[in-house]
C-alpha cells in the first residue's frame, strides 16, 4: 500500500525540525565562518542521503561513494580553476592561461579533455552525468553478473583505490596529491568572501531538500517497496518476474549523482577538491556518517552526516592529539548499543511519547513506519 | 628595499660580531630591558589580532595525527621551545605568547579549514605552520585571503612567493645547487641518476638539478625514476643504477619509502663508501627510521645538521633535548621550524607593531643571530638567506659535516634558466 500523504507524520516532523534548523536556527546563531562548516558538513549529507537509498532501502552496500562524490567535485573544481587560471592571474608562469599546476609539470597547453569545462552549463551537465554514467557501468557490469554482498563492496572500494592513484598519477593532468586549490571565482562572482558564503550556504541546503524530495519518492512509489523486497529476498522478486538487476543499477546511479551533487558543492564550499576525499577512507568515513545517523531514514542519515563532522571539528579543535580515539569511541558506541543509529534511538524511546502525546488527544495512530521498525540484518 | 648592502653577502664586521656571538651562547634568552615598558595595544594592533596589554595569540598548525604526524612532530617541538624561550626572554613587545595548536590531520583540506579558524576565529597574530607542500598550497589562498601571517618551515620546490608567508626552509635552488657544485667537483662526478617520489617537490627539484648537472656541470643524467608516495619496491631502479653506474645517485625519495630503499640498496650489494649518493631528502629524522647502518657513507645536501659545532647550536640542542626528551633527533627542517617564532618576534619589535602588512613590510632585512645554523637574515622575497651544507651520515644516524659553502646563498624562487 502506497501512503497516501507524501510524509507521514514522524515524518513530517523530522522534516519540519530539519528545515527550521537549516534555514532558520543555524544561519541566525552561527557566525560565517561556522555556517562555511556547516555547508562543508551538509555535503556529506548528500552522500549519506543516497547510501539510504541504495545501502539503507536497496541493500547495496557501497564503499566507494567517494568516487561519485571526487568526480562531481572534481568537474566543479576543473571549471573554477579554469576561470582562477586567466592569463592575467598566471602571468609569472611558463605558459601563462593554463592552471598552476600543468606549469610546474611542464605541459605546455591545455589537455583537450579539460576544454569543455570553460563552459559552465557543460560542468553542470557534466557533474550529473560523468558519476552517473560512471556508476551505470559499474553497476551494470557488477549487478548483471549477480555480483553483490561483500564482493560488490569490496569492487567498489578496488574502484575508489584506483581512482585516487590515478588522480595521484597523473599530477600533470589533475593537481596529483595536492589537488586543486585556490578557486576563486564562480563566472566572475567571487566565491570567497563571507556574503558569498551565505549564499552558497542557502543553495546548498535548497539543493539538499530537493534531493530529500526526490528520495522520499522514490521510497513511496511501487520502486521504494520492491528496494525493500530485494533487500530482504532477493530470489523471490527475481521469481516474482522483476529484473532485480536493473532496481539496483538504478539505487546504485542515484547514490552516485547525490554524492556527485555533494561533491560538486563541495568545491565551491570550501574552495578546494583533493584526492583525499576519493580514497577508500573516506568512502568508509561517509558509510559511517549514515550508519550512525541511521541508514533506515533519511532524515537519520543526514542528522548523522551533520553530527559526526561537527562531532570531529569540536574534538580535533579541544584535543588535537588525542581526537581520532574519542571519535572512534564514538562510532563503536553508537554502533553498538544503537544499531539503527540515532533515528532508531529516537524511534525507540523518543517518538512514542511523542505519540502519546499525540494520541492522548487523537486515538488515531499511524506514525509506525515499517520502514523503520523491521531493523534488517546488516550487510 | 632599496638597500644593497643588506642584500649582499656577509660583512667583515657582521662576521666578527656573530664570532663574538658565540662566546655568548644564550645571548637571544637575556631579558629584555624593553619588558618593563610595553606599548599600548591600540598602537600596536590596529586590525583586531588576538593581542592584550599582556598576551598575544598565535597559531600552531602542524598534522599531529596521520602519516605526516612523524615528521611533523619535530616542526611542533621546535616551535613549542621557541615560544617557551621568548617568553622567558620577556615576551614580544613585552606580551607573553600564548599558542593555540590545532590538528592538520595530515589532510589538505583539514588544513586550510583550521588555518581560517585560526585567522577567523581565534584571532591569530602569526601561524607556525605546515610541512608539506600540499598543505602549503592548500593554506595559501586562505592566509592571503583573510591576510594572515604564516611561517613555513620546510625545504620546498620554490616557484612562490607571496606576501603572507615567511619560508624559512630553503627552496630548492639553495638546496641542490650548492651540493651538486661540491660533489662534481670532489667526485669528478660526470653521470647522475636521479630517485625520487612522485609528486611537485621531487620532479621541481630534479628539473632544477638536471638543468643544473647539463648545463653547467656538463654532466649527464642516465636516468630519472618517480614511484609512488609510500612505495617500497626498488629492486627495479636498484638493478638499473647497477647497469649505467651513474658516478652520484641523486635522491629525493620522501617518507616511509626511505626505509625500503637504503636496506634494498644495501642488499643489492651498493656500498655506499664506494657508490657516492646525494640525498636532499634525508634528514636526522629520517634516519632514526632507516637505521644508521643502511644508509652509512650517504652525503645529505641540507641547511642544518644536528652535529654542527657552534654555540648557539650547542645551546639548542641541550635546550631541546631537555624539553623533549634525551632521545629525540633534531632534523633541518625542525631547526627551520625553530627560527619561525624567533624571525616572527623580530620582525614584530623592527616594525613596532603586530599588523600583518607592516610585519610583511618589515621582514625582509631581518636577521636572527641565534639560529642554530649560524646566522639567517629574511630576503625581499620572503625566504632566507642561508648556508648551504653537505654532511656524510655516520653509522649513529648523525651526520658528520663535510662542507659548507663560505657565504649564505641568495634564495631564487623563480630561478632563470631552470624553469
Amino acid at each position: 500500500m502506497i501512503n497516501s500523504r507524501f510524509f507521514n507524520r514522524s515524518e513530517l516532523m523530522g522534516f519540519i525540525a530539519l528545515a527550521a534548523v537549516l534555514f532558520v536556527i543555524l544561519p541566525l546563531t552561527l557566525d560565517v565562518f561556522r555556517l562555511n562548516l556547516v555547508a562543508k558538513y551538509l555535503t556529506y549529507a548528500f552522500v549519506a542521503l543516497g547510501l539510504v537509498l541504495c545501502w539503507g532501502y536497496g541493500g547495496i552496500l557501497s564503499l566507494g561513494q567517494g568516487v561519485f562524490f571526487g568526480l562531481g567535485g572534481y568537474c566543479m573544481a576543473m571549471f573554477l580553476k579554469l576561470e582562477a587560471s586567466s592569463v592575467e592571474n598566471t602571468k609569472i608562469q611558463s605558459t601563462p592561461g593554463i592552471p598552476d599546476f600543468m606549469d610546474w609539470n611542464q605541459i605546455t597547453s591545455l589537455p583537450l579533455f579539460w576544454q569543455p569545462f570553460h563552459s559552465l552549463t557543460f560542468t553542470i551537465l557534466a557533474i550529473i552525468l560523468v558519476p552517473g554514467l560512471f556508476a551505470l557501468i559499474i553497476g551494470t557490469a557488477m549487478f548483471k553478473r549477480r555480483v553483490g554482498g561483500t564482493y560488490f563492496a569490496i569492487i567498489t572500494q578496488a574502484v575508489a583505490a584506483i581512482l585516487t592513484i590515478l588522480i595521484v598519477g597523473q599530477q600533470g593532468y589533475t593537481g596529483g596529491i595536492n589537488g586543486m586549490t585556490d578557486l576563486r571565482t564562480l563566472k566572475g562572482w567571487d566565491i570567497r568572501p563571507d556574503h558569498a558564503k551565505i549564499i552558497l550556504y542557502f543553495v546548498e541546503v535548497v539543493l539538499l531538500f530537493a534531493c530529500i524530495g526526490i528520495a522520499q519518492f522514490i521510497r513511496l512509489t511501487k520502486l521504494g517497496r520492491i528496494l525493500v523486497a530485494m533487500r530482504e529476498q532477493e530470489d523471490r522478486v527475481r521469481f516474482s518476474g522483476y529484473s532485480v538487476a536493473n532496481f539496483k543499477i538504478f539505487a546504485f546511479c542515484m547514490a552516485a549523482v547525490f554524492a556527485a551533487i555533494g561533491g560538486a558543492m563541495f568545491a565551491l564550499n570550501v574552495g578546494f577538491m583533493s584526492p583525499s576525499f576519493v580514497g577508500i577512507v573516506p568512502s568508509i568515513e561517509m558509510v559511517i556518517y549514515t550508519a550512525v545517523g541511521g541508514r533506515m531514514s533519511i532524515f537519520g542519515a543526514i542528522w548523522g552526516a551533520i553530527l559526526v563532522n561537527f562531532a570531529k571539528t569540536s574534538l580535533s579543535e579541544s584535543f588535537p592529539q588525542l581526537w581520532l580515539f574519542g571519535l572512534g569511541a564514538l562510532f563503536i558506541a553508537v554502533v553498538l548499543a544503537f544499531p539503527n543509529g540515532l533515528s532508531g534511538l529516537w524511534a525507540d524511546y523518543v517518538q512514542p511519547r511523542i505519540d502519546w502525546l499525540f494520541a492522548s488527544r487523537k486515538p488515531k495512530s499511524d506514525w509506525k513506519d515499517n520502514s523503520v521498525a523491521d531493523g534488517a540484518p546488516a550487510e | 628595499m632599496s638597500d644593497e648592502a643588506n642584500k649582499g653577502l656577509l660583512s667583515p664586521l657582521r662576521r666578527k660580531l656573530l664570532m663574538g656571538m658565540a662566546a655568548v651562547p644564550a645571548i637571544t634568552m637575556l631579558p629584555r630591558a624593553s619588558f618593563a615598558q610595553a606599548p599600548a595595544t591600540s598602537a600596536v594592533n590596529t586590525t583586531g589580532l588576538a593581542v592584550t596589554d599582556t598576551e598575544v595569540t598565535v597559531g600552531i598548525l602542524h598534522s599531529a595525527t596521520g602519516t605526516m604526524a612523524i615528521s611533523e612532530t619535530g616542526s611542533i617541538q621546535a616551535e613549542k621551545l621557541a615560544i617557551e624561550q621568548i617568553n622567558a626572554a620577556g615576551g614580544v613587545l613585552g606580551r607573553k605568547i600564548k599558542f593555540i595548536q590545532e590538528d592538520g590531520a595530515s589532510d589538505w583540506p583539514t588544513f586550510a579549514e583550521k588555518a581560517k579558524k585560526l585567522l577567523v576565529n581565534d584571532k591569530v597574530a602569526a601561524i607556525m605552520g605546515c610541512w608539506t607542500s600540499a598543505s602549503r598550497k592548500a593554506v595559501l589562498p586562505v592566509v592571503e585571503q583573510y591576510n594572515g601571517m604564516l611561517y613555513y618551515p620546510t625545504f620546498y620546490e620554490g616557484l612562490e612567493q607571496s606576501k603572507n608567508v615567511i619560508y624559512t626552509g630553503q627552496e630548492a635552488t639553495q638546496q641542490i645547487l650548492a651540493g651538486l657544485n661540491w660533489i662534481a667537483k670532489e667526485k669528478g662526478a660526470k653521470s647522475f641518476f636521479f630517485i625520487g617520489s612522485d609528486y611537485i617537490w621531487p620532479r621541481t627539484s630534479n628539473k632544477i638539478a638536471r638543468k643544473h648537472v647539463e648545463n653547467v656541470l656538463k654532466g649527464k643524467v642516465v636516468g630519472e625514476e618517480y614511484y609512488p608516495l609510500g612505495n617500497t619496491q626498488f629492486n627495479s631502479v636498484i638493478n638499473k643504477i647497477k647497469l649505467t653506474k651513474p658516478d652520484v645517485i641523486f635522491t629525493d625519495v620522501v617518507g616511509g619509502s626511505n626505509v625500503a630503499f637504503y636496506k634494498q640498496l644495501k642488499a643489492a650489494g651498493i656500498d655506499l663508501s664506494k657508490q657516492a649518493l646525494l640525498t636532499i631528502s634525508v634528514t636526522e629524522d629520517e634516519i632514526d627510521g632507516i637505521g644508521g647502518e643502511n644508509i652509512a657513507g650517504a652525503y645529505a645536501c641540507m641547511k642544518y645538521f644536528q652535529s654542527l659545532d657552534n654555540a648557539n647550536n650547542k645551546a639548542f640542542v641541550s635546550a631541546f633535548k631537555k624539553m623533549w626528551g634525551e632521545k629525540t633527533v633534531i632534523g633541518d627542517v625542525t631547526q627551520a621550524a625553530y627560527l619561525g617564532p624567533w624571525l616572527w618576534k623580530l620582525t614584530v619589535e623592527k616594525a613596532g607593531s603586530f599588523d600583518v602588512d607592516k610585519i610583511a613590510a618589515a621582514s625582509p632585512g631581518v636577521e636572527f643571530k641565534g639560529a642554530p645554523e649560524g646566522y639567517v637574515r629574511i630576503h625581499e622575497n620572503h625566504h632566507l638567506w642561508s648556508k648551504t651544507r653537505v654532511g656524510r651520515a655516520k653509522l649513529d644516524g648523525q651526520f658528520e659535516l663535510i662542507f659548507e659553502t663560505a657565504d649564505l646563498v641568495e634564495p631564487d624562487p623563480f630561478p632563470k634558466g631552470y624553469q
